[in-house]
């Protein structure tokens, strides 16, 4: 492991001395659908992490507001890192990268999660909806235009979170009373503090459904 | 034709591209190369680093470059004797560490996340010296600024209140607030050759931007191209240029490709100015019929010891009630901690829960309503600079907010009212800001098929200036809105001021309302007409019976001699109806009436929202939002948004903002006198005092958090 140029000067022991080693058990233990012949190469011959690095990517299929996406990624990348710099979607935020503001809500098989919470990886095979994919063409989802109606947002940067979390809300039937509202929106911060209008927004899309 | 007026609620003209995702932000901008670059951050709060190791973060994958101390490119604003020198932090400068979280290395890297992975590879070593960072330690060591504004000031007498019959002296304390805007600060910066750089960043004033890059590389002012379209809230954390802005520019120039260096949450809590940490003192005397007789307000807020922040936290006390003496002391105390920026109501808001809260004392030692002692000590003129009000509401706003929250049903005395195990309890805060108005140029542009387009390098970090300037200019040509394009974020654009203390309506607004009125006047003039001719006139045909392929303006505006014979200032009264849950010490604000003086309102609806959203600010000043310090170390830590409590939407009561909406007859040629800072300066008070009317309990350190009610 000494001679290894790069090696992560501290938590060797944590990571059982190098990357490599990972490679060689994870791809063993897991990855029957990666080349576990190549990985278990590069790491037997101490290829330079530079050249490994490149096999470190692996392929992912996912389909992202209908179209159909196959990439190779790093198993690092979250989500939203995938959407926001290799997909081009920039319309999810990333405000905190720690879960904790909800700017980078999106629909993962029809459920909201928090896309900088969940690894790009772990989406294989899923169908991710974001903020672009929610119009139909020009005509924009009835919880976008109870957005601008209501004035549910200001500066705009937490909007894409809360109109992807207001969608789910009125699916999963959360919309029964203003303080329901609220109380389930809490994940999605504002910090312009256009929570009344946007509570009014959800509510309007609620009743026109019901 | 349809009519746009001012007045009118019109939805916002960039609100499609806002909930579509369609809204770039400053790091989304796909850039071919595109880099990314990540910060290291030094882990002692003073001292030197005497060495890094940056061998391991060099070669990791994708590394195109490690900026230290000991390598960076010199910044030649940075250097001694500098033309145009910079203030503030030289990142990467020198070897000198001021405070925990102070940048130390810059890593480019191919992508975020090899960025992110060779910045926990660089090491460093340091010659820690000894720090001072626990404010309440080093209380006595505050000084006065060096500015000359900041002196002591005294009308009458000093310390009057001391010989008055009744008294209240009390100390309150406010802990440091983040801006935490939800948008990360980010800046995407790229060079053409080795004279021209263009930027997209979080700005505030596209054009301070300019000048600050520019004196930092020493370019032309020309030769520096700041974008920055829309903003993702910044309530004045963007409002100066920040050291890690340069730091990415000279990353870009380094390796020849577009940076884009982003920070994360936690840098964001020492990179990017805060609230800081006050404590005041208030001292009242008043006569036992409710007249003041003098008012001593002492302020100390920490700084960094790197760089002087200094803000008007006293200034309030002067001016906003009649009383014979006056005077008040500002102190800073020097720390090692990142230096503090304006933030939402700046000095004001601090200023006013301070003195707010001591005035709401004094109503229940004289057996005054709070609103009574106020009208005792109303002053129609304005007792600092005695000077006449330009325009003063604030008996209006009293009246309005008392009918609409319900005063009277307040109890006279303190925990007297309940709701099952809640109690119940009302409270009132007052604010006041200064009203301003700079100097703005504003180009316009009228195209044959009749639409307008209209430019100037304002901002809007969210209250909706681009939809505010739409109907001015709709209301004044009398034209659609929709005919009207209106464009802002570029330094290339004429010049406006820097979108801060609440001056762009009155400022870009007054422009707009001009440039618009001389295009008129010349379309006037070129169909042959008396130029303050006011019959309507088809704009499209007068061009296209000229054969003019387009007609284009550009206006300057600025105020006159009437700034100076006359005091402006926005005014507001917020009520707060709080319940406080007896057993846990909950607070929860239940109802929140936002009355305000600001002129005349143009956007009605955009206007309301940035009322709600200040209140919703000044509950988190009140309740939830304290940025806590481990003085052993020097390091916040609840340096994130789950530890530190912003409101969330279940802590947002139902708001009502109501604006008097008279039009000031001095300020500009609308009326109209600034609304940003004024919606939360007041309401940490109002809702303080409610708590106190629930609970006979008076909290003096913000946040009024549930222990502090149980144990007080």
């Amino acid at each position: 492991m000494s001679k290894r140029r790069n090696a992560p000067p501290e938590g060797k022991d944590l990571l059982k001395g190098s990357r490599r080693d990972f490679l060689k058990q994870s791809s063993l233990l897991s990855a029957a659908a990666l080349t576990p012949g190549t990985l278990i190469r590069a790491a037997n011959e101490q290829w330079d992490e530079k050249v490994a690095d490149a096999f470190e990517k692996l392929p992912l299929n996912l389909e992202v507001n209908g179209v159909k996406y196959s990439v190779n990624v790093e198993p690092r990348v979250t989500l939203l890192d995938l959407l926001r710099e290799q997909l081009n979607l920039t319309g999810s935020k990333k405000g905190c990268d720690r879960g904790q503001c909800g700017a980078c809500t999106v629909h993962v098989n029809g459920v909201r999660i928090n896309s900088c919470l969940s690894l790009a990886l772990c989406n294989e095979g899923k169908k991710v909806t974001t903020i672009e994919g929610l119009a139909k063409g020009d005509v924009l989802h009835p919880m976008q235009e109870a957005f601008i109606k209501h004035d549910g947002f200001q500066c705009g940067y937490c909007t894409s979170g809360q109109i992807m979390s207001a969608v789910a809300l009125v699916k999963e039937g959360r919309t029964q009373s203003p303080g329901e509202i609220s109380e389930f929106m809490s994940g999605n911060i504002c910090r312009c503090g256009a929570y009344s209008n946007i509570v009014k927004a959800i509510q309007e899309v609620k009743n026109s459904q019901s | 034709m349809k009519k746009d007026k001012i007045g009118d609620p019109l939805s916002r003209i960039d609100g499609r591209l806002k909930v579509t995702g369609g809204a770039k932000y400053s790091g989304e901008y796909k850039l071919p190369g595109l880099t990314y670059g990540v910060l290291v951050s030094a882990t002692i709060p003073c001292g030197t680093v005497s060495s890094m190791d940056i061998q391991a973060a060099g070669k990791a994958p994708g590394v195109l470059a490690v900026i230290t101390p000991f390598n960076a490119p010199k910044v030649p604003g940075y250097q001694p004797g500098a033309a145009r020198p910079v203030r503030g932090l030289k990142l990467f400068n020198d070897d000198k560490v001021y405070f925990n979280g102070q940048p130390i290395a810059l890593v480019v890297a191919e992508t975020f996340e090899r960025a992110t992975y060779a910045a926990s590879l660089v090491k460093a070593t340091y010659k820690a010296e000894p720090f001072e960072t626990d404010f309440h330690k080093n209380f006595d060591k505050g000084v006065i600024p060096n500015e000359g504004r900041y002196k002591d000031y005294v009308r009458g007498e000093a310390d009057a209140y001391k010989k008055a019959p009744v008294v209240v002296e009390q100390d309150y304390m406010l802990p440091s607030e983040m801006h935490n805007p939800m948008e990360l600060h980010v800046t995407t910066a790229f060079w053409d050759g080795d004279d021209k750089v263009t930027l997209y960043t979080k700005s505030q004033g596209v054009i301070g931007s300019q000048r600050s890059i520019a004196n930092a590389f020493g370019l032309e002012v020309a030769n520096v191209q700041i974008n920055s379209r829309f903003v993702g809230g910044a309530f004045g954390s963007s409002l100066r240029t920040w050291p890690h802005e340069v730091a990415a520019v000279q990353a870009a120039r380094l390796v020849k490709r577009p940076v884009k260096l982003t920070l994360t949450r936690e840098q964001m809590f020492t990179l990017v100015g805060y609230r800081p940490l006050t404590i005041q003192r208030i001292g009242l005397g008043a006569t036992t019929d409710g007249k003041l007789m003098g008012i001593t307000h002492e302020s100390h807020s920490q700084t960094a010891v790197y760089e002087e922040f200094t803000e008007n936290a006293v200034n309030v006390s002067r001016f906003l009630y009649a009383s014979p003496n006056a005077n008040t002391r500002y102190k800073v105390v020097p720390l090692n901690v990142g230096v503090p920026t304006p933030m939402r109501g700046p000095g004001e808001a601090t200023g006013s829960f301070a003195l707010e809260s001591a005035l709401d004392e004094l109503s229940y030692k004289l057996n005054i309503d709070p609103i009574e002692l106020r009208l005792k000590n109303y002053t129609d003129m304005d007792p600092e600079r005695n000077l006449p009000w330009s325009s003063k509401f604030l008996k209006e706003c009293y009246q309005l907010g008392a009918e609409r929250i319900g005063w009277e049903k307040r109890p006279t005395k303190p925990g007297m009212q309940r709701d099952g195990d809640w109690m119940v309890g009302y409270g009132l805060g007052c604010g006041a800001f200064g009203a301003y108005r700079s100097k703005t140029q504003v180009r316009i542009k009228l195209t044959p098929d009749g639409s307008v387009n209209i430019q100037t390098a304002t901002s809007d970090i969210g209250p909706g200036t681009g939809t505010a300037m739409t109907l001015i200019a709709a209301d004044i040509l009398g034209i659609p809105a929709e005919r009207i394009s209106f464009e802002l974020g570029n330094s290339a654009f004429p010049v406006a001021p820097t979108q801060g203390g609440s001056q762009t309506v009155s400022s870009v607004g007054s422009a707009v309302h001009d440039v618009c009125i001389a295009l008129k006047q010349k379309l006037n003039t070129l169909a042959g007409l008396p130029a303050d001719n006011t019959a309507e006139i088809e704009y499209a045909t007068i061009l296209q019976r000229l054969n003019l392929p387009s007609l284009e303006l550009t206006q300057e505006s600025q105020s006159g001699e009437e700034a100076r014979k006359y005091s402006m200032y926005s005014f507001s009264a917020h009520f707060a109806q709080v319940h406080v849950h007896s057993l846990t010490g909950i607070v929860r604000v239940k109802r929140l009436v936002a009355v305000v003086d600001g002129g005349k309102i143009v956007n009605h609806k955009t206007a309301s929202s940035q009322m709600i959203g200040g209140a919703v600010g000044g509950i988190g000043m009140a309740l939830t939002e304290e940025a806590i310090f481990d003085d052993r170390f020097g390091r916040y830590v609840n340096g994130n948004l789950a530890d530190y409590h912003v409101p969330v939407n279940a802590d947002a009561p139902d708001i009502e903002a109501i604006f008097i909406d008279k039009p000031d007859p001095i300020i500009n040629p609308i009326g109209t006198k600034g609304l940003g800072e004024i919606s939360l300066i007041g309401v940490a008070a109002a809702v303080a005092n409610a708590v106190f009317n629930a609970t006979g309990k008076r909290i003096r350190d913000l946040p009024i958090t549930p222990d502090k009610v149980l144990m007080t």
